[in-house]
Order: C-alpha cells, then structure tokens, then sequence
C-alpha cells in the first residue's frame, strides 16, 4: 500500500488511472442509479456485452484490411446504437419478447467480437482488455472524453431529473400528466449505452457492467431519495475503483478484477447484514 | 347541445374494446354528469380496470365514442385525477412521500419540469388532505400499504382535477381509515366528480349517487334502485345483503 502512495506521487499513469476512476464513478453513480431503478440493468448490460462485437470488428478492419483511424470506440459506437434501437424498439413494442433479444444480442454481440479477434494478428490477450481493460493504461485523451461524457450526464441528469424520476416510479401515471414518455425513455437509453461505450473501452467490458450495478445495489439498500442515492452510489464506486487500484499494486493483481470482487464482497456484505438487522428486529 | 356550455364529466358511445379476440367490455353506453359520485361494481375480471383506462386514453376501444368533460380523453386526461389499483409499482423505489405527491404536478407547466412554490404547496396540502402530514419526509418504502394508498389518492388530488377517478382506494385500508377516506371523498363531492372502483358493494348506498355495474355489459344504476337481483345478476352467484344500522356498513356476501 505505502508502495502504491509513493508510486502515485511520481508516476502519471497511475495519477490517471485514480483520476479515471473518479471519473467513471460520477457517471456510474448518476446512469447506474437511473437503470437500476427503471429496472433496465438488464438492458445495460446487453448493450455492454455486444459491444465486443463492434470493438472486434473495428480491430480486424483496422489490422486486416489497414482502415487507418478506425479504433475500438468507434466499432463499440456502432454496436451500442445498434443494440439500444433494437432493444428500445422491442421494449416498447413488444414487452414479452425483451429478455430474448436480449440474450440474443449478448451472445451473438460476444461471439462476433471473439471471432473478429481470433482472425486478427497480434497479441491475444487484447480480448481480456477489453473484457476487464486497463485501468493503468489509460491515456489524457481518454481523460478528457470521460470529463466530456460526466458533463453530458450530469446536465442531463439534472435538468430532467423530475422527469426520469415520474417515469421511472410510474410510467403510466407520467404518460397522464402529459409528459413524452416514450422519448426520455429512450434518452435514458441513449445515455445509458453512451455510458457504456466510452467506459468500455477504458475500463472494460466487465468492469462497465460491474460499476453500473455492484455500487448501486449497495447505495439502494439505504436511499430514501434517488438524487441520494444518486451521490451514495458515486461515493462507493469512487472508494472501490481507487482501493482496488491500491490493493492490487502491490502484488501485481488485474486492477479491474480486484474492484469488482471487492465491491462484490462488499454488496454481500451489506445485503446480508440488512437482512440480518431486519430479522433482529423483528 | 347544452352539453356544449356544461359538458358531461364521461360519456361513453356504443363503446366495444377487447384483449386480442377476447371480448372484455361490449356496447358500453354512460352518461355521467359533473358532480356525480359513481361506484363501478363488478366481479374481478369483469372489466372495471379497463373501463377506467378507456376513460383515460390508456387503452384505445375497437369501437364506439368515448369524451372526457366533452374532449377526447388523450386531450381531457391532464384534468383528471388518477389513483392506479394497488400497484405493480417498485415499493422498494428510493423516494419520499413528497416525491410522490409532487409527480401529480408534473405537467402544470414550468420550466423543464422544475416545481414551484405553488407546486410544492398543493402537494403538500393534498398529503395533509389524506392525513398523511407526519410522514411527508418518510422514504416511500417505509410507509404501510394503506398508507401508501393514501399517498396515491393525494398524488391525484395534487392535479387538481375535475374528476377523480379511483381504482379500488379501500383495498388495503382498515375500517377506521376506510371511514376517513369516505367522509374525505364526501367532502370532494361538492366540488369535483368521482369515479371510484370498489370490490365491495359495502358503503355504496350511503354516499355514492350512482352505481355502474361492469361485468362485459355495462349498467348504470342511482344508488335507490340497486336490489339483490341486481347484485346477483352482475356476481353472477346468489349474493345476501346485509343491512346493518344506520346502513354504513351494508356488506354483500356470497351465501
């Protein structure tokens, strides 16, 4: 640990990777609380998931076929809105069927992308980047795209706040007092999958779906409002990204799999010990 | 063409609607006028739910005419006040009994959805109206059942509507509150229409002026004309009535 607070004070790349997990938990804490209580985690997760096959693909034309200045991001880009329309348009048509397609565009998203990656000469171990990424490696420019994306989330956040809040407590009851319903919850959406994106190519795919849930599950065992769990939720993942990267230094562990087992001994942690409580008490 | 200067609160035109191929409403003709206070009665399953949502614009019938206070209902709905059946809504959901109340001001106007001065304090005086005044601040998970239902009738008294159209408000209330709620809604009559599904045929013939009874057909009874016949033709069973004094507490029972 004292290793990790010298190495801090002198190596940027470590200053960035604390930095971006701040960073990411501003918009973990807000989006995460949205989809969680919209009961759309699900749906994150799917778009997380088959954006692998968008960050594949985007590899293999830049290798293979030498598209110059196509990167990961803009494959996962291409991927994300493809799968938040599907999704969208089938949740609000066709309700049965969400969990299905979802399945489907996980799997098929995956398979595509491990397919793109097997045919694409170089380093194998690219897939695990992208699945858990590399919080340490992680450069000024994708700082400056998480800045811009915490803004985005942050504006939006607020300025509909009352609104995302009446549709994500009672749909139906919004839809009667007049509010366009349909379209916050595809902004919701769009922001949930922008999210995703830009977080899944820094910090992994993995680490993405982990941030959006873990934190907030322990953030909604104790909120009584959703702008409070909204800053619980930040506060939590912003303590398990920085105490994962500083555990994990010392002995050389995967950062991104040391965050999320902590926060995933922590939400048990705390799941078990309200239920434990709820029973003394009763 | 009276209706015109003092429209009817709802009516209802040879009015059909159906899940699928299943019929679930059929031939629907009312009439309910401004300052009515109706009950609609009827076997579960037998379509009250969906009449209200018709009335809301919520479901869309196959056919017939349907007008709110003389519009169309997608256009009229913004006056009425809504109280959904004990709902499918997340009771672990991170917001306060003013949170709540304070989404029946929603489309008042004001900037991007912000709450006014005058926003907060209808809600705030719609929670008292429920009695509700000491658990404004309480997170809605941590509030009872009733009282939940409470909250959900105060919400709708927050849009300050014309009609107020109610989905089973007693379900979940003891006898005492059940009292509260009716002497409350007593008091609301004299200045706004209600339309209020019950279970039971109970208190109806004390304070509601109508009866509308949904089970596929739809009849509309004043409250003096309502006979066990007519309660066995909508249960669809022999029903007993009880009448206890002072008539408060008539209850039916199967027998």
């Amino acid at each position: 640990m004292s290793e990790f607070l010298t190495d801090l004070q002198h190596y940027s790349f470590l200053q960035n990777a604390l930095l971006t997990g701040v960073l990411a938990s501003v918009a973990c804490g807000i989006i995460g609380t949205y989809v969680i209580v919209r009961r759309i985690s699900y749906i994150a997760d799917g778009i997380a998931h088959t954006v692998l096959g968008g960050m594949g693909a985007a590899l293999y034309l830049n290798r293979v076929c030498h598209w110059q200045g196509l990167v990961p991001l803009h494959g996962a880009l291409v991927a994300a809105i493809i799968a938040a329309v599907i999704i969208g348009l089938v949740s609000l048509r066709a309700k049965q069927r969400e969990d299905t397609v979802i399945s489907a565009l996980w799997a098929v998203g995956m398979a595509t992308g491990i397919m793109f990656i097997s045919q694409t000469p170089g380093y194998n171990e690219d897939l695990m980047g992208y699945l858990f990424g590399n919080i340490l490696m992680v450069s000024t420019r994708d700082l400056w795209m998480l800045g811009g994306l915490d803004a985005v989330i942050v504006v939006a956040g607020l300025l509909f706040y009352n609104q995302f809040l009446a549709v994500c407590f009672d749909q139906e009851f919004a839809v009667l007092r007049g509010l366009r319903v349909e379209v916050f919850y595809l902004l919701l959406l769009g922001l949930a999958a922008l999210t995703v994106v830009l977080l899944s190519t820094v910090v992994g795919i993995v680490m993405v779906v982990a941030m959006l849930t873990l934190p907030i599950g322990i953030a909604a065992l104790f909120s009584r409002s959703l702008w409070g769990m909204m800053i619980v939720s930040t506060i939590l993942c912003a303590v398990f990204t920085t105490s994962g990267l500083a555990i994990s230094y010392g002995p050389d562990y995967p950062a991104g799999a040391t965050t999320i087992i902590l926060a995933g001994a922590a939400y048990l942690v705390c799941i078990t010990l309200k239920w434990a409580f709820g029973r003394f008490r009763n | 063409m009276a209706h015109l200067t003092n429209p009817l609160a709802i009516y209802m035109e040879d009015l059909w609607f159906s899940y699928g191929s299943n019929p679930v409403l059929e031939d629907v003709n009312i009439a309910i006028p401004q300052g009515d206070f109706v009950s609609v009665v009827g076997p579960n399953g037998g379509g009250k739910t969906t009449l209200l949502k018709l009335m809301l614009g919520l479901l869309k019938p196959s056919r017939g005419l349907t007008r709110v206070l003389g519009e169309i209902p997608e256009k009229a709905r913004i006056r009425i006040g809504y109280m959904p059946q004990h709902s499918q809504l997340d009771p672990e959901f991170p917001a306060t009994v003013m949170d709540v109340a304070l989404m029946g001001r929603l489309g008042h106007g004001g900037f991007l959805g912000r709450y006014s001065k005058e926003d907060k304090e209808i809600a705030i005086s719609s929670i008292e109206l429920v009695g509700l005044q000491d658990f404004r601040k309480k997170p809605f998970s941590a509030i009872s059942g009733g009282q939940r239902q409470r909250l959900f009738i105060a919400r709708a008294l927050a849009c300050e509507p014309e009609i107020l159209l109610l989905d089973e408000p007693t379900a979940n209330l003891d006898v005492v509150m059940e009292g509260d709620l009716y002497d409350l809604l007593q008091t609301l009559n004299q200045r706004l229409t209600i339309i209020m599904v019950s279970h039971d045929l109970g208190f109806v013939s004390s304070i509601v002026k109508s009866v509308i009874c949904v089970k596929r057909k739809v009849l509309s009874h004043p409250t003096s004309e309502i006979t066990g016949k007519i309660i066995n033709d909508i249960y669809g069973s022999p029903m007993r009535i009880i009448r206890h004094n002072g008539e408060r507490n008539c209850t039916c029972q199967n027998s």
